[in-house]
């Protein structure tokens, strides 16, 4: 029973992080219609980014929140600069957009920092928590951090004026336009908060997967795994999508023999799979109710 | 019926406009009051609801269209709005997944004076009391009507000087379609509100225009006030019925 909770609470902990990633594809997927599958990578970038400032002696809290702001200039910066043009631009274009920026920040991290893997600092500290070996101190850490970025992502959709008007350029950004909504920046602004959001996941994760130009690659899979579960088009079905990943990722791999720690991944990616054929919508994709 | 006609409000002239290669507007010439309503007639296909795009910037046009002073053509979408122009849009462009308070939020997008918005809001329900009762309803789940009263409302909340309204009677009950008239007759009396109406349905369109003219494959066939329109022997046969 011990173990049961504490793979539960361990579950919930890598979750959060696989949630993060959910939400911030969703976010971009939303906005326009294609899978940003450089996410990981950029985020494993804000990540050395912030392993750098530590490196130059930030202290570990304003490292975080500089890495988050860089993070945002950033995607905003991405979106302006290279996916702007492409609007208009087939699918094609666009997977040829998202290698390339894969590519760039796979082989730039490399190149500036080397593929030599680092140990990445935890504020929270790796000692369990209370001594009671059911949930380690940066585990929840982890968690903590991620339900209040959530909470506050969902205040700020909810109840701000900027919030309402992303949300109606992502939705119907004809009507949007007719009431003065500035479509295109409410794209960049949604770039630029999945980059940070992406960038606050890499970084809780780096002390647990460590960091390197590859840490990401197996996370992303796990985040895009929550968001078609969630249905790609709902951010809150992300979120919940992205935690249930974890929480299955980590029951079936201490109790189902033949999965074992190696064969995690496929889980993932039968997960994905499984849903696109028999509930292409998602679990939450389809709650919207809608008359003609 | 005659409104306080203190000057003309929009003046368009030698309007074209394409889809692609394709042109579907061939040189459009007419007027708003200020103050006043007018309506754009024509059978499916004639380029009613094209002229009300190309007014918004969100298809390729040229020639003129001067708000007051100032020329709308090249303009983006979001900076004719902000010039005071609100579009009701064919099929009401409505955010469906949003409650009917938060698609009335949306049209005061452009507005900072957020004391006179909430009170825009509260005005709006008292026009359509049926709104008030559902505003945190989600917009997807109302009828027709009330999606069309929704559209209304929410391009009121933008204060605008020009509402532009893409058949607002379609698909609606009759007894509905006189509602929302009645409605509109009000906001043009009360407010003082411009119009430039598109319909089918022509003849109650010319009840409330002062203005009307006849639209054919991109082309202005008829125009003069809307009493005289609706005289004509050709637009009688051709469009109201007789
Ligand atoms: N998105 C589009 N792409 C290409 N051609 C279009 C498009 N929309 C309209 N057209 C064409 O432009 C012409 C004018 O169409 P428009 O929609 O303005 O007609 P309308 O007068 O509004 O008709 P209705 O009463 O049926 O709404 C038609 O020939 C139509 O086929
Ligand atoms: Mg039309």
């Amino acid at each position: 029973m011990e173990l049961f909770a504490h793979q539960i609470l361990s579950g919930l902990a890598t979750g959060g992080i696989y949630a993060c990633m959910a939400l911030a594809i969703v976010m971009i997927y939303q906005a326009i219609h294609h899978l940003n599958f450089a996410q990981g990578e950029m985020a494993m970038f804000s990540t050395f980014i912030a392993w750098q400032l530590i490196e130059w002696g930030f202290p570990y809290w304003i490292a975080f929140f500089l890495t988050i702001a860089i993070s945002f200039v950033g995607g905003v910066v991405i979106e302006r600069t290279v996916f702007k043009p492409l609007h208009r631009a087939p699918v094609l274009a666009h997977i040829v957009a998202f290698i390339a920026l894969f590519a760039i920040f796979n082989s730039l991290a490399g190149f500036i920092w080397d593929f030599t893997i680092k140990s990445f600092p935890t504020p929270f500290g790796q000692q369990s928590l209370f001594g009671s070996g059911l949930i380690s101190a940066h585990d929840t850490g982890m968690i903590v951090v991620t339900l209040v970025l959530l909470g506050l992502l969902f205040l700020f959709f909810r109840h701000t004026r900027i919030g309402l008007a992303m949300r109606a350029a992502a939705s119907n950004p004809d009507s949007a336009r007719l009431v003065g909504v500035r479509v295109g920046w409410m794209i960049a602004l949604g770039w630029g908060m999945a980059a940070a959001i992406g960038a606050v996941a890499g970084m809780l994760i780096a002390p647990v997967v460590f960091l390197e130009p590859n840490m990401m690659l197996a996370i992303l899979i796990y985040g895009f795994a929550g968001a078609v579960v969630g249905g790609l088009i709902s951010p809150g079905g992300a979120v919940i999508g992205g935690f249930a990943v974890g929480v299955v990722e980590n029951l079936a791999g201490t109790y189902v023999p033949v999965v074992g720690q190696e064969m995690k991944l496929t889980i993932a990616l039968a997960l994905i799979v499984a849903v696109l054929m028999f509930k292409p919508t998602g679990l939450f994709g389809a709650r919207l109710v809608t008359r003609v | 019926m005659t409104g306080p006609m203190t000057g003309t409000l929009l003046e368009v002239s030698g309007l074209e406009a394409w889809y692609g290669r394709i042109q579907a507007l061939f040189g459009l010439d007419f007027t708003v009051a200020d103050g006043g309503v007018t309506t754009l007639l024509g059978a499916n296909g004639a380029g009613k609801t094209t002229t009300l795009r190309a007014l918004c910037g969100m298809i390729r046009s040229a020639g003129t269209a001067r708000l007051g002073g100032t020329d709308l053509t090249g303009r983006a979408t979001e900076d004719i709005v902000r010039l005071g122009v609100a579009h009701v849009p064919q099929g009401r462009g409505t955010f469906t997944a949003m409650t009917v308070e938060e698609n009335l939020q949306l049209g005061a997008m452009t507005r900072r004076d957020m004391r006179a918005i909430a009170e825009d809001i509260e005005r709006a329900y008292a026009y359509f009391p049926r709104l008030a009762e559902r505003r945190r309803q989600q917009a997807g789940t109302l009828s027709g009507g009330e999606q069309q009263m929704l559209a209304i409302s929410r391009a009121m909340m933008l204060k605008p000087r020009l509402m532009l309204l893409d058949e607002p009677s379609f698909g609606l009950a009759p007894l509905i379609v006189e509602e929302l008239f009645s409605i509109l007759s009000r906001l043009k009396a009360e407010e003082n509100l411009s119009m430039l109406i598109v319909e089918q349905n022509a003849a109650l369109a010319l009840e409330i225009a002062d203005e009307a003219y006849l639209i054919e494959t991109g082309r202005m066939v008829m125009s003069g006030p809307a009493r005289d329109i609706g005289q004509d022997e050709n637009v009688r046969r051709a469009y109201l019925g007789y």
